[in-house]
């Protein structure tokens, strides 16, 4: 991408927006948490648009956009047509842009109750039905799962940006990383109830590697089986309600989350 | 270090003995690594003494369960397979093949990698995975492109076998014709054998430098009781598989079976999670990942372990050619105890049932290779009918 060059004939440096939607700030922050390379990346690409860092902008078009958080007002809607109309390329970090985040809860309740009985004037807020991850309202270069998102993967897709390759993130489930970094099955060897069988790689195994279940936090694998994976956590003690739970964290609205704990909700 | 077979006399050495073991192998340079208790299950780690082994573990294995269980008499390698095989360390999952720099007048330089590689004593390889490194041996290195790397790793490493005596519920060696009694490539072989005269081990053998650290070893001369109390728990193991494979030419059920029921059947329970072929001690198939840094002047080339059951692993500009999961289970099956022949002269199954053991929903391919072998009776009956 470093090709272009400005009207004096110097070349160019990147530029690189980070836009927030629905969102907690985890995955924005896990940019400020890159502490050794942050000076790296600052060199390499010109940090135009970063409000968590710094209220001063630049104008885009930007080459590279990072995009956190979810859709969740008709403001929001607007706002990401706009950021895909002025992003080279799009990439959505975390599990609110890529799946709707835990926010989206809301999608199996009643907004319009809600509002009504927290907000004294639930006429003043302006909230859509649903909460909806990037990819329903523009299309988007590339995903990078996870609540928040791994630091290093962050650094990977900058990288392979700048270098205009692929970034090297494994769609697979989180079991080839527990198995690569030697760690026993807390399912098989434990019976610990785990959604790593069913979970995109990424976070490099952390919670399996402490000797508790996968909780899903990177949301689905490239390649599930829910309906063959359920019944694994009922044997290993979770009821209908605890199935429903566990899927129904922050990457509800993943189309296989969804539709698993839609299947188990129907049960009881 | 390995294929100077040749009867040797035998001894016999006591738990002191096999703490002397590990002290000369570790005196000679060796890194040990051994069966050692750790997370709630028998893994295999690098130890420094005799008390690391897992002298009173055993283990209960069935279709995607395992669990560590105390055992009452003592026994050091009364369980079978466990989470990891020998491939970690021989063909590890993540290696650096080379770097490359790019220096201020913009020449690249590459090097490869050079990370030395450790000299390791295996102790407590099980005749299954003896056959399995042999099984890699010529996946690896048998061919005109071998893997030096893993040559290297190989060719250091010294091998103390350990013969079956308490096969696991998932076991079927005998099937594979792989144990329980220990079969060529070692350095060192033991049995274990507890009784009335003791907890000892009968030692034997199998390569120059076995006899060398045998003769350095505090032992004693085999007597008949110990071998033949050896032969007899290596016999009884034998009749104690938990598994079989059905009693046909394998290679042939898989070519005539690719059209089965059974596959749709499978790949409804299959989470396609890669376990078994992560845990398969023969399953060597990996992938390469080019990694640059910030400034785009330092560039590095990763291979890293890959399985047929990941879809990106036949990825193509078109998208994976192995889409669905029944392509990706038939794939790996039918090459584990079919093509592999053809590729490879032999079975690529040992029986050592670690994929049955670690594969969360339990699919068992002793299961499987029953139920295609019945349909396939069934089919031919409708035909002769």
């Amino acid at each position: 991408m470093p090709t272009d060059e400005t009207p004096g004939g110097a070349p160019r440096r990147p530029t690189l927006a980070v836009w927030k939607f629905a969102s907690c700030d985890g995955c924005q922050l896990t940019l400020l948490d890159c502490e050794d390379e942050l000076l790296g990346i600052a060199e390499k690409v010109d940090i135009s648009h970063f409000l968590e860092a710094s209220s001063a902008t630049a104008p885009g078009p930007y080459d590279l956009s990072l995009v956190e958080g979810s859709v969740t007002t008709p403001r929001d809607v607007e706002r990401i047509r706009h950021v895909r109309a002025v992003s080279r390329r799009l990439v959505t970090i975390g599990a609110c842009a890529t799946a709707g985040g835990v926010q989206a809860l809301r999608n199996y309740a009643d907004v319009a109750e809600f509002q009504a009985v927290v907000y004294a004037r639930p006429d003043y807020v302006a909230a859509l039905a649903t909460s909806t991850p990037i990819a329903a309202h523009v299309p988007v270069d590339f995903e990078l799962r996870g609540c928040p998102i791994d630091r290093g993967q962050l650094l990977e897709v900058i990288t392979a940006h700048l270098a205009g390759r692929t970034p090297g993130v494994p769609r697979h489930s989180v079991c080839f990383e527990c198995k690569q970094r030697g760690t026993t099955c807390v399912t098989v060897a434990h019976g610990t109830p785990c959604l790593g069988p069913v979970t995109h790689a990424g976070c490099g195994a952390l919670c399996p590697t402490m000797g508790r279940g996968c909780y899903g936090c990177f949301g689905p694998s490239d390649s599930t089986n829910l309906p063959a994976f359920v019944p694994l956590l009922r044997r290993d003690g979770m009821d209908t309600l605890d199935v429903v739970r566990v899927l129904r964290t922050f990457n509800t609205a993943a189309e296989e989350f969804d539709a698993a704990s839609r299947d188990e909700e129907e049960l009881r | 270090m390995t294929g100077c077979e040749r009867d040797s006399a035998d001894a016999v050495i006591d738990k002191d003995g096999m703490d002397a073991l590990i002290t000369i192998l570790a005196a000679r340079g060796r890194t040990v690594v051994g069966p050692t208790v750790r997370d709630g299950a028998i893994i295999l780690a690098e130890i420094s003494g005799g008390a690391e082994l897992p002298y009173g573990w055993g283990v209960e294995l069935e279709a995607g369960r395992y669990r560590l269980v105390a055992r009452d008499d003592g026994a050091a390698f009364a369980h079978s397979a466990g989470p990891q095989s020998w491939k970690t360390f021989l063909h590890p999952p993540r290696v650096r093949e080379w770097s490359a720099d790019r220096d201020a007048d913009g020449t690249i330089v590459v090097t490869a990698d050079d990370t030395p590689v450790p000299a390791y004593a295996f102790l407590g390889v099980r005749p299954c995975d003896l056959r399995a490194i042999a099984v890699q041996d010529r996946v690896l290195t048998g061919g005109r492109y071998g893997d030096s790397a893993y040559r290297r790793r190989r060719d250091g490493a010294f091998l103390v076998a350990v013969e079956c005596t308490e096969p696991g519920a998932t076991c079927f060696c005998v099937s594979m014709e792989t144990g329980p009694a220990v079969g060529p490539g070692y350095d060192l072989a033991l049995t274990e054998v507890l009784d009335g005269d003791g907890h000892r081990f009968l030692v034997r053998a199998g390569s120059g430098e076995g006899a060398a650290v045998l003769a350095e070893l505090p032992s004693r001369a085999a007597d008949s009781a110990t071998r033949s109390a050896a032969r007899d728990r290596v016999a009884e193991a034998a009749d104690r598989m938990g598994r079989t494979m059905p009693l046909v030419d394998l290679r042939t059920l898989m070519r005539e079976t690719l059209d089965a029921e059974r596959w749709n059947d499978v790949t409804s329970r299959c989470l396609t999670c890669g376990n078994c072929t992560m845990v398969c001690p023969t399953c060597f198939c990996t992938t390469v990942e080019d990694v640059t840094d910030l400034t785009g002047d330092h560039a590095e080339r990763w291979r890293h372990w890959e399985s047929c059951f990941d879809r990106d692993f036949t990825h193509v500009p078109t998208g994976p050619v192995r889409d669905s999961p029944r392509s990706r289970y038939r794939q790996w099956a039918t090459h584990k105890l079919g093509t592999w022949y053809d590729q490879f002269g032999s079975s690529g199954c040992v029986g050592c049932g670690r994929c049955i053991v670690w594969c969360p929903v339990g699919i068992d391919i002793t299961e499987e290779a029953h139920a295609l072998n019945r349909e396939r009776g069934r089919s031919t009956a409708q035909e002769a009918g």
